[in-house]
């Protein structure tokens, strides 16, 4: 299995078609050729951070900035960031777009990944995080800008899941 | 050196500077000298004020942004330094208020109490290249001016005693604070000259 080339390149030029020119993100397998292509991006800002939860403090300034943002993350990176999405996101009314790459679920051959990706739909139901899968990459680009407006007109965190469909060869 | 003083110094030249701050007594010193719309007040996420203040920073290279941090937030989130360091924005300031305390939930010691643990240490090796730290408030307004000066970003530790508000309260809902300090920002934009982009080294 090797991460999708070109899947990965149906993302990014969604994340730019959506207007989007601002990213944060920590790193991970699945991702990896999506940063690639926003550091090599010239008109991309991407930050990179120590722990997702960072971002959302990073995505909270890039929106009181007036500047659309997406977070790129991994799902046990989004459970490192619950009380930054609960207490800051949640409490002010800040939007953000995550993008996160669902490890540990259908497929997953590696056992690290599996509690994380049993449990994160729960969590994002528990937090009333509205979500959606990703796993078609014809309709990808749309599913982000759907993602950003919707998290813009509710001042809420939404989250896109990133399958194994999508992301893998 | 108190806090309460350090702000009550800074206060008036915090006039066009963004400012978020930490929870709790930070916030209501700062509130009660005089809230003004481009104060944020991060009530509970613990560890995020300098993380928003990146984001404020890289993102809206021609505004002075100003955090104002605590030992145990900064803490909760020592991969800020990291990050600061790599992005190193000119336009933050990032004062860490050392009272060795979690006043604003009881007075607990934190781990720099004893001061076995030095935060501008940490920072200076993180990598940030411009760290003071300051024990009194002439120190303080120094470092304080050299920073709004200084075309770098800087880290002011401050080591200050554990004191705090005899009383709690703001007439100020949260997301009352954060859509009117984004309005601030937007209507300040709109106004010029201060032109927004996006400016980080990669
Ligand atoms: C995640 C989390 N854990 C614990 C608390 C409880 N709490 C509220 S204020 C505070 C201490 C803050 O300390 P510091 O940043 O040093 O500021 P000070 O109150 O000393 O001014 C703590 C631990 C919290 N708000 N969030």
């Amino acid at each position: 299995m090797t991460v999708s080339y070109e899947n990965s390149k149906s993302i990014y030029a969604g994340i730019r078609a959506a207007g989007v020119r601002s990213i944060s993100a920590l790193p991970e397998t699945w991702l990896g050729l999506l940063l690639q292509r926003a550091e090599d991006d010239p008109e991309m800002s991407l930050i990179q951070v120590t722990k997702e939860e960072e971002a959302v403090g990073v995505a909270a300034g890039a929106y009181f900035a007036g500047t659309p943002h997406v977070l790129l993350m991994q799902n046990h990176g989004f459970l490192a960031a619950i009380n930054g999405i609960v207490s800051l996101a949640q409490l002010y009314g800040v939007p953000l777009c995550m993008l996160v790459a669902l490890r540990g679920h259908w497929g997953e051959p590696y056992p690290w990944h599996t509690r994380g990706g049993i449990v994160t739909e729960g969590v994002l139901r528990a937090l009333g995080i509205p979500f959606e899968y990703a796993r078609d990459p014809a309709v990808v680009g749309r599913h982000i800008h759907e993602a950003l407006t919707f998290s813009q007109s509710s001042l809420s965190p939404v989250a896109l899941l990133l399958t194994r469909d999508l992301m893998e060869d | 050196m108190e806090r309460a003083r350090c702000l009550e110094m800074i206060h008036p030249e915090l006039e066009e500077m963004l400012v978020v701050t930490i929870m709790g007594a930070c916030a209501q010193e700062l509130y009660d000298l005089g809230h003004r719309e481009n104060f944020f007040y991060l009530q509970h996420a613990m560890g995020l004020a300098s993380s928003i203040g990146l984001g404020l920073a890289t993102h809206l290279p021609a505004e002075r942004v100003l955090v104002l941090d605590g030992d145990g937030s900064v803490l909760m989130n020592l991969g800020t330094f990291a990050t600061l360091a790599r992005y190193r924005p000119a336009n933050l300031i990032h004062v860490v208020f050392d009272n060795g305390s979690l006043l604003s939930t009881g007075g607990f010691d934190s781990h720099t109490a004893t001061e076995v643990t030095d935060l501008a240490a940490v920072a200076r090796g993180a990598g940030v290249d411009h760290v003071v730290s300051v024990a009194n408030e002439m120190e303080f307004g120094e470092a304080f001016v050299d920073a709004v000066e200084r075309d770098a970003m800087t880290v002011i530790v401050a080591r200050v005693r554990a004191t705090g508000p005899d009383h709690y309260g703001m007439d100020l809902a949260l997301p009352e604070n954060a859509f009117r300090f984004r309005r601030w920002i937007a209507e300040r934009r709109a106004r010029g000259p201060v032109t927004p982009r996006i400016s980080l080294e990669k």
